[in-house]
């Protein structure tokens, strides 16, 4: 399945959740300034996997960021459900993160003096659509489904590697975001866990039709997915 | 439970040193400024009770006549204007039953009572003394004064019984050698007459025991050779913090020089003031050490949880709900800070006002002097509030305004 083809071919205009269009980012200040992404159009479909692949430094990880809203264009646009929200507020460039996006981190990310369950609640209730009850079943439901049922009240410091990034994947998944982004979601673990996380993060955004974007290193998680767009500085190639 | 409170909660509890250090900050904040307010009150409280009892809130004393010039009209007219000049100070009360009548009409005022002073010199078997005889109607004076209670020796029942009867200051009985019921000579204007010791007292104020003597008020007219008049009239207040405002009234109405106890006091006033000034430096400075000490933990904090920050952030938490959970910290440590400070404060306190200090001269006093007083604790939260605030809002606007795509790339500033 994995291949390197434009986008544009494949995108039906209803199934798109993420659009980029001619990205620009520099980083640094003064002459250490470098332009990081240079004009990077970009679309993430419902039910897709898309891998960002590349060398370090090419501008995987700030591309996932602006992506997210986690960090502002110097140039370019970003649609978000067909809305454009790259130049909107902080506030609202934040209320549209808690409501659409999912983020899984390459270091888990837990916050460590939360319980499981309370991390994959933290986002629900920021967002309040259910009630408590509600969050509470839903939280444990998305923790049995990443094989955590039984350790649902345990401190992030109690939990190993692979089981922090399961329940970082849980998490991901509590406000059912259109899209989730992953940065080297495997990239701190074990071949064994590595398998298990992608397949986890994979299966779940299909069976409910969610955009995944991830940025890794690892060559097999590029093969297994849907799409895989290679990098070199600053610009798809 | 607010899940921003929530979350500042179990941040705060996850790092238990510097919980414990903010708590520590507060709780010595709040507690030495309840224990240094008591302290420094404590004294100028009883001074201010012990002059209060003994010569009221208020005294009526000489009387103010306007003096006035005349202006002629030129070219031998008849014609005149009187114009005020200034005024004139009469000594004493020339009529006090008016005047105690007009005082006693106004609400705030507890008793009043007409005193006629005069020096007078005391004889016993062994020395003699100069002192000020007080003439009063004791029934009147116990209204305005805590005479009763001053009382060291002998009875207000022996004074009453003769006018031959009088009550003597302590150091005046010590230095004479007078015991109850022995007598002494007063010697005033050339005549001499004798009086016997019904009672003893003792106000702690030395330059009142060492030369006052109460008398009965005609015995006092006719020893001091005045028979009519007094000297002045004391007068006690329910609201003494009201005798400014009084007197300034009483003086428009009763044409006499009227003279509050903040007035009278005003140089010992400034002593304590000096010393609350002083004491108020001291906490002023702790509480800067303690703020920065603070500031200095809570900036720990937002640095250590820049990546739960990120964290948040991404998941929908916007700037303000990230000052909020450091303001909840700051908050509860406030909270449990100054409760715990207020105990500890009147904890000291009462530790302090068990330790034995003897002091005799501007009052008396066997142990150390506090004041147990509401606003000590009130202020002294109200200055935890200010610190704790001060301390917290900066690191929490700083941790607001960590950009989390700069943290999960690890370039935070």
């Amino acid at each position: 399945m994995s291949q390197t083809r434009p986008q544009s071919a494949l995108a039906n205009r209803g199934d798109v959740v993420l659009r980029c269009t001619g990205l620009h980012r520099y980083l640094g200040e003064g002459e250490g300034r470098v332009h990081v992404l240079r004009g990077v159009s970009f679309e993430g479909e419902r039910g897709k996997v898309c891998a960002i692949v590349g060398p370090s430094g090419c501008g995987k990880s700030t591309l996932l960021y602006l992506m997210g809203l986690l960090d502002r264009p110097d140039d370019g646009q970003i649609e978000l459900n067909g809305q454009t929200v790259s130049n909107h507020d902080d506030v609202a460039r934040t209320a549209a993160r808690g409501a659409h996006i999912g983020f899984v981190f390459q270091f888990h990310f837990l916050m460590l003096e939360f319980t499981a369950l309370e991390n994959v609640l933290m986002p629900m209730r920021k967002l309040a659509k259910l009630q408590p009850a509600e969050m509470e079943a839903r939280a444990h439901a998305l923790l049995g489904s990443v094989g955590l049922g039984a350790k649902t009240h345990r401190l992030g410091t109690q939990l190993s590697g692979g089981e922090q990034q399961r329940v970082a994947i849980a998490r991901a998944l509590a406000n059912e975001p259109a899209l989730i982004l992953a940065d080297e979601p495997t990239g701190n673990l074990d071949v064994k866990n590595s398998a298990m996380v992608f397949d986890l993060l994979t299966q779940l955004a299909k069976e409910n039709n969610q955009a995944v974007v991830l940025v890794t290193h690892n060559p097999e998680i590029a093969q297994r997915c849907d799409l895989t767009r290679p990098m070199r500085d600053g610009v798809f190639v | 439970m607010s899940n921003n409170l929530r979350i500042g909660f179990r941040f705060l509890t996850a790092k238990k040193r510097a919980m414990l250090m903010s708590l520590a900050c507060t709780i010595l904040g709040v507690g030495l400024f309840v224990v240094t307010q008591a302290t420094t009150s404590g004294f100028k409280v009883v001074f201010l009770r012990t002059l209060l009892g003994t010569n009221g809130a208020i005294r009526v004393e000489d009387r103010i006549q306007d003096t006035m010039r005349s202006m002629s009209a030129p070219g031998g007219s008849d014609f005149q204007i009187l114009q005020k000049e200034g005024v004139q100070y009469i000594e004493g009360v020339e009529e006090p039953r008016r005047v105690i009548a007009a005082v006693r009409e106004f609400t705030n005022v507890r008793g009043a009572s007409a005193v006629l002073h005069g020096n007078v010199q005391l004889t016993s078997s062994f020395r003699s003394t100069d002192a000020q005889a007080y003439g009063v109607q004791i029934e009147d004076h116990l209204q305005v004064s805590d005479l009763a209670q001053q009382i060291a020796a002998g009875n207000l029942d022996n004074f009453r019984r003769s006018p031959s009867d009088v009550i003597v200051g302590r150091v005046i009985a010590d230095r004479l050698q007078l015991a109850i019921n022995d007598w002494f000579t007063v010697t005033a204007r050339g005549e001499s007459r004798r009086y016997r010791v019904a009672a003893v007292f003792e106000t702690g104020v030395r330059d009142i025991d060492r030369a006052r003597l109460y008398v009965d008020l005609s015995e006092a007219r006719s020893l001091l050779k005045r028979p009519s008049g007094a000297s002045f009239i004391q007068v006690s207040l329910f609201d003494p913090n009201q005798a400014p405002a009084d007197a300034l009234r009483m003086t428009e109405v009763l044409s006499h020089s009227v003279t509050p106890w903040q007035k009278r006091e005003e140089v010992w006033l400034g002593v304590f003031d000096a010393l609350q000034i002083s004491s108020g430096i001291t906490v002023t400075v702790f509480t800067l050490i303690a703020s920065l000490a603070m500031f200095n933990t809570l900036a720990m904090i937002v640095i250590e949880k820049t990546k739960d920050i990120a964290i948040l952030r991404s998941m929908g938490y916007e700037r303000r709900d990230i000052t909020q959970i450091f303001l909840w910290q700051a908050g509860i440590v406030l909270g449990i800070g100054s409760a715990l400070g207020a105990l500890f404060g009147a904890a000291v306190t009462f530790a302090v006002s068990q330790l034995p200090l003897s002091i005799t001269g501007i009052f008396t006093t066997s142990t150390f002097q506090v004041a147990w007083d509401p606003m000590h604790y009130f202020e002294a939260v109200a200055t935890a509030v200010v610190m704790v605030m001060v301390a917290s809002i900066i690191p929490a606007r700083r941790a607001a305004r960590l950009e989390p795509g700069d943290i999960v790339r690890g370039t935070a500033q």
